[in-house]
């Protein structure tokens, strides 16, 4: 590996090479980003430097809801103004972010890490599954909402946890699969039109 | 400006993996270029208009052209989304395991119609059939004929005696059946059954229609279902990795099954 960036000095090709394993990264932007580190000031470099060991240092998983925190059990958590009865299932802990912006929802979270890809040979045990059935123990929860990707796998694991789920008594929901805002119908897919119809309700 | 050649074809979405922010690789399954993978870009968008045409075991129509490593997807189409499948989780794993044996067994850019219309017709079928385990076992002795592996049933590949209806042996390593004489010939073998040699030279003759008429007991299902499984791991040098969801489905099925028994 260190032969591909030969030409430039051990310490640039090395930032090159760390750059280059991140998602998304490829060896021309990584090269430019390592130049561009380069040309900044040093207390900017230091400041990068500092906030990437913070988070690996100060960053831990919520041992509730497992979304990411610097504190255990983290604040939604927390939060007693929230519904505690309901948890909304997301695959990554972003997702929790895109929820919380549209300020509907009041209860609280469980981030899976991941979703179930057969494919892939990923399975209910590479998730953050057992755990959510250990919420469900703990007692107090009404409703589950089911809030993975609406795609081939956030579908199956959708499926799955409601298998799952369903025999424990609770409430199972997942999010309306609509049509989306701002589309025409005439674009829409089978699917997605299909689940709409599924969803219609009184207006 | 260079203008960039596009073309239509039919394709049946075989997987996807994410790309940078928001787009996917595809990898196709289509009737005159056999497997293709192709970019297409911003489908992870919620107001992306090609994505929902584009998923997985999603029979579609596409406008591609030809980009620098991989084709590119400008259109998309459905034409069958298979719903029922995608409603059903075990359905839906179910597809996967013959998605996955085709992606396995098939290389990119070689045509091989048949291939795909086995492909399409066997998603038709397991939205319909009650017996998916001789759906499994036709779509796996189809694929591998058309693909160079046809197992030899009817000739002792040791002695080339025609096989007499006792029971005989499978071999992973040779490709087919050798007579008892001749089972020690061969590093790998797996006795068959008379019955088990009947249907798979039914399946391997192509009658679906027949085979499912039959009703298998339970052992008979498993035994057929032991020697593809063991031919194809020793074709593939690997497991078929959609089997474990797969099997622990099914697994936790009979929990359950048991479970209520009880009460
Ligand atoms: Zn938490
Ligand atoms: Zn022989």
């Amino acid at each position: 590996m260190h032969l591909k960036y030969g030409s430039a000095a051990e310490p640039v090709s090395r930032l090159i090479e760390e750059f280059h394993k991140l998602p998304g990264i490829g060896p021309k932007s990584a090269a430019r980003l390592a130049y561009h580190i380069l040309r900044i000031p040093e207390s900017s470099a230091r400041s990068l430097a500092e906030a990437i060991i913070a988070v690996k240092e100060k960053i831990v998983l919520c041992s509730v809801c497992q979304n990411l925190t610097d504190n255990d059990p983290c604040a939604i958590c927390q939060d007693t103004d929230r519904d505690h009865s309901v948890i909304c299932v997301v695959e990554e802990p972003l997702d929790i972010l895109a929820v919380e912006r549209t300020g509907q929802f009041k209860g609280l979270f469980h981030v899976l890490h991941g979703v179930i890809s057969p494919m892939d040979g990923i399975g209910p045990d590479d998730l953050k599954i057992s755990e959510l059935l250990e919420r469900m123990k703990a007692g107090g929860v009404e409703e589950v909402i089911l809030a993975t990707n609406p795609n081939l796998e956030g579908e199956a694991t959708a499926m799955y946890l409601q298998r799952l789920l369903s025999p424990l008594g609770v409430r199972v929901t997942s999010l309306a699969r609509g049509l989306p805002v701002g589309g025409d119908l005439e674009y829409a897919d089978e699917i997605t039109l299909g689940r709409a119809f599924e969803g219609r309700r009184e207006v | 400006m260079p203008t960039l050649k596009t073309y239509k074809t039919e394709a049946i979405v075989l997987k996807h993996i994410d790309l940078g922010e928001a787009d996917r690789i595809l990898t196709l399954y289509t009737p005159n270029q056999g497997k293709l993978r192709a970019v297409a870009r911003g489908v992870r968008r919620m107001k992306s208009r090609l994505g929902g045409h584009v998923e997985p075991l999603i029979n579609c129509s596409l406008m591609l052209s030809h980009g620098r490593a991989l084709e590119v997807v400008s259109q998309g189409q459905t034409i069958e989304s298979f719903l029922p499948i995608r409603n059903d989780l075990k359905l839906t794993v179910q597809a996967l395991y013959l998605v996955e044996l085709t992606d396995a067994f098939t290389s990119e850019r070689i045509e091989n119609y048949s291939v795909y219309k086995l492909l399409l017709d066997s998603l038709r079928l397991l939205a319909k059939v009650r017996n998916a385990e001789i759906l499994f076992r036709y779509f796996e002795l189809q694929l591998l004929g058309y693909v160079g592996y046809e197992p030899q049933l009817y000739k002792c590949l040791n002695c080339k005696a025609t096989i007499e209806p006792v029971q005989n042996f499978f071999s992973t390593s040779g490709g087919g059946i050798l007579c008892p004489n001749c089972a020690h010939t061969e590093p790998v073998v797996k006795p068959i059954s008379v019955d088990a040699l009947k249907v798979v030279r039914l399946l391997q003759r192509g009658d679906f229609i027949t085979a499912n008429r039959l009703r298998l007991s339970a052992d008979l299902s498993r035994e057929l279902e032991r020697i593809m499984q063991g031919y194809i791991r020793y074709l593939l040098e690997r497991e078929i990795k959609s089997t474990r969801f797969r099997d622990r489905l099914k697994r936790e099925d009979t929990e359950i099954a048991a479970d209520l028994g009880k009460f």
